[in-house]
């Protein structure tokens, strides 16, 4: 009686353990990018709109095929805005503000905190206009 | 006597800038413009494209307009030039003098206006520093980037449109301090002369729309000098942004005065004059013009850009021989058949015997 009562505490024992490495593997495993790819070509952003979750980190894989410099700006309107009228030539030092050399490829990684909508534009002379504009999505 | 040969047309030059004059800013002509801070929009520009012997005679103007800094643009081309040298002095104006001849009356007031690639060949031609450059899209656009040009964001699918047919390009780099230096004055034009042999010469247009949106204008003229009447693809029908306003003989007098200018001893004796007006928006222009001046009439879909090189199987011309030797060959196969009807075995009878 006493071996059947261990041998129930031990499979019990057993079982908690399996299930908390589960989980712990289930909430480590949420907290990994998702990695979106996002295509430049002709001086425009392939896809368009993207649907991402708050709180998740993404990995945004963004290749320029096009022989000539481009940007990958996300934000909100007054960070665009910003942006209109600046001058950096380069953006190397925020992961939402990247530029991509022609024929590069770039990787950079952002978390959204909030529900809501971000558009991310290439703000080099004319691209704006040109329609290098996208929308990222952000769901619960 | 050059001196008052050009005020003679000094009219019909003010006509060709006096759209450029409302601008303070660089302003270069036929090709599309590139500088540091994108594209510098071009108004009306002039250009004859001149084609004698199997060669095309590209004349084409960069206007100093204003401004500082340098500034280039791109002008795609046909083939290898074997030169690039400085233009004659009248060539564009008289041209324009004589499909628009000066209504008297209007010409004080008109003059009160007027005011990565491999490298081929470098020219220094005035403030001008024109190299031919061969290579694809990702070439040019690293060879504008390594000379401190940034190319619009239509240049990619623009330059794609070009290198698929020829992967030639004239990039002028002009350098208005240089200008300002030299004692050129605003509206002062550097005319440009290249030689380029080729088979099937064509006329950029959609360049011209480089750097614009759809719904802004371009417009040009282009003047065609050709041994013969040429047939043009597409036919210019106003519709299509481009229109046929002069198609006749040249003139001997225009004749004699092209020929007395710098480099232009080529012009033959006697040609026909065609002026093509461009006044079409960025959005209609995605097309060149391809000349057929060999009395054929066949004016290329790909020099046109219409189509792309190999996507088109010319189509035979219809020959006489060949078809009364098909027929022959099938009243031939006609007779067999009769023949081997005839002399079937009948029924019954053993095969292989």
């Amino acid at each position: 009686m006493p071996g059947r009562r261990r041998s129930i505490g031990l499979g019990l024992g057993l079982s908690i353990a399996v299930l908390s490495g589960l989980a712990a593997n289930a909430v480590a495993r949420s907290q990994d990018p998702i990695e979106i790819s996002i295509t430049i070509h002709y001086s425009h952003f392939e896809p368009t709109l993207i649907r991402v979750p708050a709180g998740r980190p993404i990995t945004f894989v963004i290749t320029n095929s096009d022989p000539i410099d481009h940007e990958w700006i996300v934000g909100d309107a007054a960070t665009h805005e910003r942006h209109r009228t600046g001058t950096e030539p380069v953006h190397d030092a925020r992961p939402t503000e990247v530029t991509i050399a022609a024929g590069t490829v770039r990787r950079t990684t952002v978390t959204f905190a909030t529900v809501g909508s971000e558009q991310y534009i290439c703000h080099l002379p004319g691209h704006e206009a040109y329609g290098m504009v996208g929308t990222v999505v952000v769901t619960q | 006597m050059r001196r008052r040969r050009l005020g003679r047309f000094g009219l019909g030059f003010s006509t060709a800038i006096i759209a450029c004059f409302l601008a303070a800013t660089p302003i270069l002509a036929c090709g599309g413009l590139i500088g540091p801070n994108g594209a510098v929009n071009l108004l009306r520009t002039t250009t004859l494209a001149g084609y004698h012997d199997g060669v095309e005679h590209y004349v084409t103007a960069f206007q100093f307009a204003g401004g500082g800094g340098a500034f280039g643009s791109i002008t795609p081309l046909p083939g290898i030039p074997t030169s690039v040298v400085k233009g004659g002095d009248w060539t564009l104006q008289r041209l324009i003098r004589e499909t628009n001849p000066p209504a008297p009356q209007a010409e004080d007031a008109l003059r009160a206006v007027a005011g990565s690639a491999v490298e081929l060949m470098s020219v220094k031609i005035d403030a001008l520093d024109l190299t031919v450059l061969k290579g694809g899209a990702a070439d040019i656009g690293a060879w504008a980037k390594d000379h401190g040009f940034r190319l619009p964001p239509d240049a990619p699918e623009v330059l794609d449109f070009y290198a698929a047919r020829s992967q030639i390009f004239l990039a002028a780099a002009f350098d208005a301090d240089a200008a300002k230096n030299r004692g050129q004055q605003l509206g002062d034009g550097t005319p440009v002369h290249i030689t380029i042999p080729t088979a099937n010469p064509w006329v950029p247009l959609r360049i011209l729309a480089l750097g614009k949106l759809g719904g802004e204008p371009v417009q040009a003229d282009v003047y065609l000098l050709t041994d013969r009447a040429p047939a043009l693809l597409p036919v210019p029908n106003g519709a299509n942004g481009i229109r046929l306003d002069h198609s006749a003989d040249a003139s001997a007098s225009l004749l004699s005065d092209l020929r007395s200018d710098r480099g232009m001893d080529w012009v033959p004796s006697s040609a026909w004059l065609t002026k093509v007006a461009v006044d079409a928006t960025a959005a209609q222009l995605g097309f060149d013009l391809a000349i057929d001046a060999t009395g054929v009439g066949r004016p290329s879909a790909v020099d046109a850009g219409l189509a792309l090189p190999g996507s088109i199987t010319p189509a035979q011309p219809f020959e006489l021989s060949r078809f009364l030797l098909a027929l022959a060959f099938a009243g031939v196969g006609m007779v067999g058949i009769v023949l081997i009807g005839r002399s079937r075995p009948s029924a019954g009878r053993p095969i292989g015997w």
